[in-house]
C-alpha cells in the first residue's frame, strides 16, 4: 500500500530534499565561502493557509536550511565561512510563521522547534567540530525565530539603517517563549547580561543601531553603505581563521530512495515498521554484509554506499518520519541484524582514518543522528537476541534506549552477545558532552575506560553484569517479559513518560545543548499548553485577531 | 483657556516653564534643530526674509501671526488645542473609560512607534523639497512652499514635545533620531518609503501636498481620536495647519491645469507642450505615481497592527464619532483580495481592516479635488478628465504589491504592465521635459512662470504682485 496520507489525514512530511528543489534558499558557492540566502516563497508553505510573509518560515523551510547544512558538510569540503543573510531587501527573517504556530497542533510545535533546535545546533557543530566559521549578516529586520538563526551563527553583523534591529518579541507579543534556545544563548553564549536580556526580551520592536552592538547582542553595528564591503572583508578573515580539513573532493550526497508505506518504510540497511493499534514502531538497522576496507582513501572510494553513513542517513530520516508522521506512536523498539563482524570492521576503518576529513564528518553526522535519538519523545527500548549485531556504533543505539533486553539463552545456536568498539569511547558524545557508556557509569567514572580495555564479548549474563544491558530474561520467560514490557509501556500516560524520560536520559553536567532542549521541554511546551497563550483567549490564537487576549493573572 | 508664552524661548500653551526639566531638554533640542534645518531645510534662501504665518495660539480665530520673518528664526512652536473637559475614549476595548493623561506602560512602545513614524515624516518632507526654491514658479509659490516646510518643522517640534515629556530617555533619544536620519540617505534613511523619494519638480510637490500630505490629514485626523489625550491635542492642531497645505496641492494643480488650457488654445494643434506648457496625459500620469505613492502610506488592508491600535484604543478612525459602533468587533468589511491570479471578495474583520477604513475615506476625499479639476477643464471646453487609478495600481505595500494591475484596477501581466507604462506613469522622458520647464527661479513679483497661471487671490488680503520673499543679496 502506498503512503500518501498519515493515520491523521495529512500528506506525510518528507524531509529529503535537495537545492534544485529549494523553494526558500539559495545556497551559493564560491571558493572557501559560501553564502545561504533566505528568500522564502510566501505560497510555498509545507501546508495550505498560512502565507509566509515577510521572511517567515514553517517547517519546510527548515528542512530546506538543514539539507543545506549537510551539504555544505559532504559536498563542499572548500568551504570555510558561512555566510547567512536574507535574499530579501527589507527584512531579514521574520521567524517562525505565526500562524502556522497557531494552526499547528501542540505535538506538531513541539516536533517543529525540536527540529529547528537541531539544524541550529547543527549550524554550531559545523563551526566548532567542522571548523567552518559562521557569519550572520543581517540587514533588515530580524525577529524571534529570525534572531536565534541569527544567534546560533559564530558571529552577527548589523547594519545600522534605522530599520534592522534584532528581537525576540515572542513574549510580549504571542505569551510564548522563543523556541529555538534564543534566551539560552542570549545569556550562556553570547553572555549578554541577564539585567539588559530582561528588557531585551520583553520589547517587541527589540534593539537597533549602536546600542544593539553595546548590549552584545551583535558583535558588530556597520553603517548601511558599507554593509556589504564590511561583511565581505570579515568574510576573508574568517577564511583565513578556519580550521576545516578541505583536502578531499568533497561528496554529492544522493537520494536514499526508501520506500514509504503507510505502516512503515524500507532503505537499504533500515526498515521502520509501525503498528499504529499497539502504538509501537520497530526500527531494524542492519549490518554490513561485507568487511568495510580500511584506509581514507578506500573509505571515501565508498561515498554514498559507505555504510556508516549510508545506514545513518536512513535511520535519520526513519527517525524525523517516526517524530512527524506517526504522533500516536508512544514506543519504538529498537533491533539489530546481521553479522556483528562487519559492523566492528566498519567502525575500526571509521577509527582508524577517524581525523580524515571525510570520516570526520560522517562520525560527526552519526553522532547528530545518536542525539536525534536521545532527542526523540518516545520511549525507547533495545532488544538483544539472536541474530542482531548490538556492537560498536550499532551498540550506541542499546545505549540510547531506555531500557535494553537482552536474551539469554546459552542453547541458541549463536547466542547474542554485545560488544564494544573503539568508536564508543567518545566519538558520539551526548548532548550533555559526555559518552554514553559515561553517562551510563557516572556512579563509576572508571568502568568505560576498563570496559573499552577489555573488548570483552558478552553474553547476556555478563552483559546484565557489568551493566550493558539492563536486564536478561532468559529463553522461557523472553517472549512474556518482552509482551509485557510493551504493554505496560503503551499504558502509561505519554506526557509522563516523555517527562520522565527526558530527565533520566540527560544525567550529568548541563551543557548549552541541554539547557536548551531542557527548557524547551519543560517551559516552552508548557507555555504552549497554558491559556495564556493558547486558550481560546490567548496570546497566540488571538494573533492577528481583531480582539485582545485576556490573562489569566495567577501566578504558576 | 491655555495660557500662551510666546516670548520664550519655544513659544507654547503647555506652560512649559513649570517644567525645568523638559524645558531644558528641549532647549537643548532646539539648537541641534536650527542647525538641522540650516543643513536640510530650503537650500539657498536661509537668509531671506519670508512673509510666514506662525502660529501663537490655538484660538480658533486668529490663530496665527503674519510677517516677514528669515526661516532659521522662525518661532517653531508648541501648541495643544484645548483640552475637552471630562473627555472619554471613543472607541476600541476601553471605549467610554476616562482618556489617558499619561501612557499606560501596556501602550507604551506601540505608541511611541505610532509617534516617531508619524514625526519623520515631516522632517522627511523638508529635505525631499530642499531644492525646490531654485525653480520657484513665483515668489507667491516660493512662498507657499517655505510656508510648507516652516511648518513642518512645526509639526516635528510637536512630536518631539510628545516624546520628551512622555517617553524618557528613549523618548529623547528617539528625537534625536529624528534629526539624524535624511531623506533619501543611504545610511540612515527615513522609514517610509515613499519619503526617501526627492521631490524634484513643481509639478510633483503639488501632487505632493494634495495626495501626500492628504496622507498625512488622515493619520493626524485618525491619532486625533487617540485614547492618549495629548497625543489627540497635538494632532488636532496640525490639521489646522495641514489644511493650508492641500490648499497649495490642490490650487497649485488647479492652476497648471488653467495654463495648459489656455496654452492648448493658444496652439493649432492644441498641444500644450509646443506652447511650453505640461500637457493632461502627463499631469494625469503624475497623479497617477503619487496618488499611488501615497496609497501605500496606509499601510497593509489586512493588518493585525492596525486592529491592535484600534483595540488598545490608540489609533480611531478619521472622525470617530460618525460611526456608530464604535467597538467594531462584529462587523467585517469586504477586501477584494487576489486568489490563484483572480480577484475575490474576501470579508476582513473590521478591526484589521482599519487601514483599509482610513483609505476609503482618503480615496473619497481625494476624489473632491480631482472633481474640481474636471469641472475647469469642461468649463474650458477640454475634452479630458483627470481620474484617480484603481487603488490596486503601482502599490508597493499590502496586498496587491507585486501582482501587476492596470489604472483600472484589472490584473495583467508583467509584460503588459511594462509595455504600458510610460502611458501610465511618468517616463524619463516625462520628467525631463517637465524639469526643462523649471530651470530658473521666477523672483519677479508678481510674475508666473509660462507653465502656470496666477492663483486667484494673495496671502492674507495681499496682492499678488506683493513681494513674499525679500531676497537677501
Ligand atoms: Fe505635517
Ligand atoms: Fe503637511
Amino acid at each position: 500500500m502506498a503512503d500518501t496520507v498519515t493515520p491523521h489525514g495529512q500528506e506525510p512530511i518528507r524531509f529529503e530534499t535537495h537545492p534544485s528543489r529549494y523553494k526558500h534558499w539559495k545556497l551559493a558557492v564560491d571558493g572557501a565561502v559560501a553564502r545561504l540566502s533566505m528568500d522564502i516563497d510566501e505560497d510555498g508553505g509545507l501546508r495550505p493557509g498560512y502565507p509566509l510573509k515577510l521572511n517567515s518560515y514553517d517547517l519546510g523551510v527548515d528542512i530546506e536550511l538543514a539539507d543545506a547544512i549537510q551539504r555544505l558538510r559532504f559536498e563542499h569540503p572548500a568551504v570555510k565561512t558561512l555566510v547567512v543573510q536574507s535574499g530579501k531587501d527589507r527584512v531579514f527573517c521574520s521567524g517562525a510563521n505565526i500562524y502556522m504556530l497557531g494552526m499547528s497542533t501542540h505535538p506538531f510545535k513541539v516536533n517543529f522547534c525540536k527540529y529547528t533546535n537541531e539544524t541550529r545546533l547543527g549550524l554550531e557543530e559545523l563551526s566548532a567540530e567542522g571548523g567552518v566559521k559562521t557569519l550572520c549578516a543581517v540587514n533588515g529586520p530580524c525577529a524571534g525565530g529570525g534572531y536565534e538563526l541569527a544567534l546560533a551563527c559564530d558571529e552577527i553583523y548589523l547594519s545600522d539603517d534605522g530599520s534592522s534591529a534584532v528581537s525576540l518579541p515572542e513574549v510580549p507579543l504571542l505569551a510564548v517563549l522563543p523556541g529555538t534556545g534564543g534566551l539560552t544563548r542570549l545569556v550562556d553564549k553570547r553572555k549578554v547580561r541577564r539585567d539588559l536580556a530582561d528588557v531585551f526580551c520583553t520589547l517587541a520592536e527589540g534593539i537597533r543601531g549602536p546600542r544593539a552592538a553595546q548590549w552584545n547582542l551583535v558583535d558588530k553595528v556597520v553603517p548601511r553603505s558599507k554593509f556589504v564591503a564590511t561583511v565581505d572583508a570579515h568574510v576573508q578573515t574568517l577564511v583565513a581563521q578556519s580550521t576545516r580539513v578541505s583536502d578531499w573532493e568533497g561528496l554529492v550526497l544522493e537520494p536514499l530512495g526508501a520506500t514509504y508505506r503507510s505502516d512503515g518504510a524500507d532503505y537499504r540497511h533500515v526498515t521502520l515498521q509501525i503498528d499504529q493499534a499497539a502504538h509501537v514502531a520497530r526500527i531494524t538497522v542492519r549490518a554490513p554484509t561485507t568487511d568495510t576496507p580500511t584506509g581514507a582513501t578506500a573509505l571515501r572510494e565508498q561515498g554514498n554506499a559507505l555504510w556508516a553513513l549510508r545506514a545513518f542517513r536512513e535511520l535519520d530520516d526513519a527517525l524525523l518520519n517516526l517524530r512527524f508522521n506517526h504522533e500516536t506512536i508512544g514506543l519504538l523498539l529498537l533491533e539489530t541484524e546481521g553479522d556483528p563482524a562487519k559492523v566492528l570492521s566498519s567502525d575500526a576503518a571509521m577509527f582508524a582514518s577517524r581525523d580524515d576529513g571525510f570520516v570526520h564528518e560522517v562520525l560527526l553526522f552519526q553522532r547528530r543522528v545518536l542525539k536525534r535519538l536521545d532527542q526523540s519523545a518516545r520511549s525507547i527500548f533495545a532488544f538483544v537476541r539472536e541474530g542482531s549485531c548490538f556492537v560498536g556504533s550499532l551498540f550506541e543505539l542499546s545505549l540510547a534506549a531506555d531500557r535494553t533486553y537482552h536474551r539469554d539463552d546459552p542453547d541458541a545456536e549463536s547466542p547474542a552477545t554485545v560488544q564494544l568498539s573503539a568508536l564508543n569511547g567518545g566519538a558520539f558524545l551526548m548532548s550533555n558532552g559526555l559518552s554514553r557508556l559515561q553517562t551510563r557509569f557516572l556512579h563509576d567514572p572508571e568502568r568505560p575506560a576498563k570496559l573499552l580495555a577489555e573488548c570483552s564479548i558478552y553474553d547476556a549474563r555478563a552483559a546484565e553484569k557489568v551493566g550493558l544491558v539492563t536486564l536478561a530474561p532468559d529463553a522461557i520467560d523472553w517472549d512474556d517479559e518482552v509482551r509485557l514490557a510493551i504493554e505496560e509501556r503503551a499504558s502509561i500516560s505519554p506526557d509522563a513518560l516523555t517527562g520522565m524520560e527526558a530527565s533520566l536520559r540527560y544525567a550529568g553536567p548541563e551543557t548549552l545543548e541541554t539547557k536548551i532542549f531542557g527548557r524547551l521541554s519543560a517551559w516552552q511546551n508548557w507555555i504552549f499548553t497554558r491559556p495564556n497563550s493558547t486558550g481560546p483567549r490567548g496570546a497566540l490564537t488571538m494573533y492577528g485577531q481583531p480582539e485582545r487576549p485576556e490573562f489569566d493573572w495567577r501566578r504558576t | 483657556m491655555s495660557s500662551i508664552a510666546t516670548n520664550e524661548k519655544i513659544p507654547n500653551n503647555v506652560d512649559l516653564t513649570s517644567d525645568k526639566r523638559l524645558q531644558r531638554a528641549l532647549e537643548e533640542w532646539q539648537p541641534r534643530f536650527v542647525d538641522w534645518w540650516k543643513e536640510m531645510g530650503p537650500e539657498g534662501f536661509q537668509e531671506d526674509q519670508i512673509y510666514l504665518r506662525t502660529a501663537v495660539s490655538v484660538s480658533p480665530d486668529g490663530w496665527a501671526h503674519f510677517d516677514y520673518v528669515k526661516m532659521p528664526d522662525y518661532r517653531w512652536g508648541i501648541f495643544l488645542t484645548d483640552p475637552i473637559k471630562d473627555r472619554t475614549i471613543g472607541f476600541g476595548d476601553h471605549y467610554g473609560k476616562p482618556v489617558w493623561q499619561q501612557i499606560p506602560g501596556e501602550h507604551r512602545n506601540a505608541l511611541r512607534r505610532l509617534i516617531v513614524t508619524q514625526g519623520d515624516t515631516e522632517p522627511a518632507s523638508v529635505e525631499q523639497q530642499r531644492l525646490l526654491g531654485l525653480t520657484c514658479p513665483s515668489l507667491y509659490d516660493l512662498r507657499n512652499l517655505f510656508q510648507v516646510n516652516v511648518e513642518e518643522g512645526r509639526h516635528l517640534w510637536a512630536m518631539v514635545y510628545l516624546l520628551h515629556t512622555y517617553f524618557g530617555r528613549d523618548g529623547r533619544e528617539e528625537a534625536d533620531g529624528l534629526l539624524d536620519r535624511r531623506s533619501g540617505a543611504d545610511d540612515k534613511p527615513r522609514i517610509l518609503g515613499a519619503f526617501n523619494e526627492p521631490c524634484q519638480d513643481w509639478l510633483s510637490f503639488f501632487m505632493f501636498t494634495y495626495f501626500t500630505d492628504r496622507d498625512g490629514k488622515y493619520q493626524l485626523l485618525a491619532l486625533s481620536e487617540s485614547s492618549f489625550d495629548p497625543l489627540a491635542r497635538t494632532t488636532r492642531f496640525m490639521l489646522t495647519e495641514e489644511a493650508h497645505h492641500m490648499f497649495v496641492g490642490e490650487t497649485g494643480v488647479l492652476r497648471v491645469l488653467d495654463r495648459t488650457c489656455e496654452l492648448m488654445a493658444q496652439d493649432p494643434n492644441q498641444d500644450a507642450r509646443a506652447q511650453g506648457g505640461i500637457d493632461l496625459p502627463t499631469i494625469q500620469r503624475y497623479l497617477n505615481r503619487w496618488y499611488s505613492v501615497s496609497l501605500d502610506l496606509f499601510g497593509g488592508e489586512v493588518s493585525s497592527n492596525a486592529a491592535n491600535f484600534f483595540a488598545g484604543g490608540l489609533k480611531g478612525r478619521a472622525k470617530e464619532d460618525r460611526y456608530e459602533d464604535h467597538i467594531a468587533l462584529d462587523q467585517t468589511m469586504t477586501l477584494t483580495m487576489v486568489k490563484d491570479g483572480r480577484l475575490v471578495d474576501e470579508a476582513v474583520p473590521m478591526r484589521n481592516a482599519m487601514n483599509e477604513v482610513l483609505r476609503g475615506e482618503y480615496i473619497e476625499d481625494s476624489q473632491r479635488g480631482v472633481d474640481k479639476w474636471n469641472r475647469l477643464l469642461a468649463e474650458r471646453g477640454v475634452n479630458f478628465a483627470l481620474t484617480l487609478p484603481s487603488s490596486r495600481f503601482h502599490r508597493q505595500s499590502g496586498i496587491y504589491a507585486g501582482i501587476h494591475f492596470d489604472p483600472a484596477g484589472k490584473i495583467i501581466t508583467e509584460a503588459e504592465f511594462n509595455a504600458h507604462k510610460n502611458e501610465w506613469l511618468p517616463s524619463p522622458e516625462d520628467e525631463a521635459y517637465v524639469k526643462s520647464l523649471m530651470t530658473k527661479p521666477v523672483f519677479e513679483p508678481g510674475k508666473m512662470a509660462n507653465w502656470i497661471a496666477p492663483p486667484k487671490h494673495g496671502i492674507k488680503g495681499r496682492p499678488i504682485e506683493f513681494e513674499y520673499v525679500k531676497r537677501s543679496e
